[in-house]
């Protein structure tokens, strides 16, 4: 639970809405009572510690841990007013609704449009031949990828760099336009140069989606993030607007862990 | 010092606690040209005015190291929070102490021109002025070597006696100088001092924000008290 005066995890234009969230794999329990309010619009990071939880967090806004053996999650989370642990939801429905991308790019081993088109046509977004076209530009011209691969869009999609390889798989997951996009440490593995595109594009899909990012790297959490909660060993500890919480963060286990004190 | 806790990268802390020192040492320094700019005007000493006003090189000195460090922590270390505030505060109070050993340097080199007149009772004046500004600086730099930002604020509140009495010192030189025009020159040449003093009073004011909001992330806002000034101005 979070202390109401230091933090606001309610904010007045919630896309995603978490209360009394706990998630045990099965022995040991990983997040406590997580209560916190993704906006919309807006990019939220979630930074802290290894093993603090943010990853597991972040896994149950598209029921990621579903698959885990033994993971029991519990509590509530809604996106648009709709109850995403209940059982009757359909887990490869919500996935479209709520995309990721992960720390290392993935890739499908088909070419660059198949990797885009995958998802429209199996959750029939599309109707037709010249629709799929239609929207494979489109997500790779909003991935800020289509002026480098339009020419060669049959070849496979893991011959392209690491950087551009990472911007095709958050094409794919805006291909099948969800809500919510998650993201976990998705610049981890690109240099600086690959990192700021991915990053401008996280500044540009923000118009358009909610995006949830956890980052080992605080300066990213700063660079590209309006709000900022920091986990520490399962709970949240203080949440609020990015600027407050690294230049003012009101609580001293924030302060020691991004000013590099923190033992 | 600002940061006592350490940072697990231990030569960050080094850094930060070196321009914390370098910000204390320009502090101290500027306090003894204070001192002694103001002590060559009454003992009517010139060597101890050329004294003061080679001691403000050093503190040009200071300033521009202070810059270069904040500037190299900036790039290399990208500080956050309490480490980021302390940065620019040492910054920022490197400039206003720069600004405070310029004004008293000013000071020194007017008592190098009084001093060719003959002795003057306003001289005296001026003194009750100086301990004020100089009581001002000494606490303001203890509220930044302590991270004391009550001490800070009581700094701040005395800025308006230090206004009332320079209002006050305004009118006993013009009387000087109507009673007798040969005191016009020193009498003129103690104004400008009383004012640099009086913007030495200004500069600790800056200073013990810069200390506040290093300590506590929050801007001191509320508007100080202020009465009508030497001029008959009521100030906004």
């Amino acid at each position: 639970m979070l202390d109401s005066e230091t933090n606001s995890a309610t904010i007045a234009d919630p896309k995603v809405i978490c209360r009394d969230v706990s998630v045990s794999y099965s022995c040991k329990q990983a997040l406590f009572d997580i209560d916190l309010d993704i906006g919309s619009h807006q990019v939220t990071s979630l930074i802290g510690p290894s093993g603090c939880g943010k990853s597991t967090f972040l896994r149950c806004m598209n029921r990621m841990n579903d698959v885990i053996d033994g993971c029991v999650v519990t509590g509530s989370i809604s996106v648009d007013g709709v109850e995403i642990l209940d059982d009757e939801i359909d887990a490869v429905q919500l996935r479209r609704r709520v995309g990721m991308v992960f720390q290392k790019p993935n890739p499908f081993p088909k070419s660059i449009y198949d990797n885009i088109a995958y998802g429209p046509r199996i959750h029939g977004l599309v109707s037709g031949k010249d629709e799929l076209d239609e929207v494979v530009q489109t997500s790779l011209e909003r991935a800020g990828l289509w002026e480098e691969v339009k020419d060669r869009l049959l070849q496979p999609g893991t011959g392209l760099s690491g950087g551009q390889q990472q911007r095709l798989c958050i094409a794919r997951a805006i291909a099948v336009r969800p809500d919510v996009i998650l993201m976990d440490e998705p610049c981890s593995a690109l240099d600086p140069i690959a990192t700021a595109r991915v990053e401008e594009l996280i500044d540009e899909l923000k118009r358009s989606y909610s995006i949830v990012i956890v980052t080992h790297s605080m300066q990213q959490a700063a660079r590209v993030s309006q709000r900022t909660a920091f986990f520490h060993l399962g709970i949240v500890v203080e949440v609020g607007e990015t600027e407050q919480i690294f230049t003012n963060p009101r609580d001293e286990r924030t302060q020691g862990y991004i000013t590099g004190r923190y033992g | 010092m600002p940061n006592s806790d350490a940072h697990i990268v231990r030569s960050y802390s080094d850094e930060l606690q070196n321009i914390s020192a370098l910000v204390a040492k320009m502090g101290g320094l500027a306090e003894t040209i204070l001192t002694d700019a103001m002590t060559a005007l009454v003992k009517r000493d010139a060597d101890l005015s050329n004294q003061a006003i080679q001691a403000d090189k050093r503190v040009d000195g200071l300033d521009a190291e202070i810059e270069h460090q904040v500037v190299r922590m900036l790039a290399l270390r990208q500080p956050m929070a309490v480490d980021l505030r302390s940065i620019i505060s040492a910054l920022k109070i490197a400039q206003s102490l720069e600004r405070i050993a310029d004004h008293a340097k000013n000071g020194a080199k007017r008592a190098l021109v009084i001093n060719q007149s003959p002795p003057m009772d306003a001289t005296r004046g001026i003194v009750r002025l100086s301990d004020i500004a100089r009581e001002m600086l000494r606490s303001v730099l203890d509220a930044y070597v302590n991270s004391d930002a009550e001490g800070a604020v009581k700094v701040r509140d005395r800025d308006e006696d230090l206004d009332v009495l320079y209002d006050g010192y305004f009118r006993e030189c013009l009387t000087y100088m109507m009673e007798d025009s040969r005191n016009i020159t020193a009498a003129t040449h103690l104004l400008f001092i009383a004012k640099n003093i009086e913007r030495i009073g200004d500069h600790c004011t800056n200073i013990a924000e810069n200390v506040y909001y290093m300590q506590t992330g929050e801007r001191l806002n509320t508007a100080r008290p202020k009465g009508e000034d030497a001029m008959g101005l009521k100030a906004e």
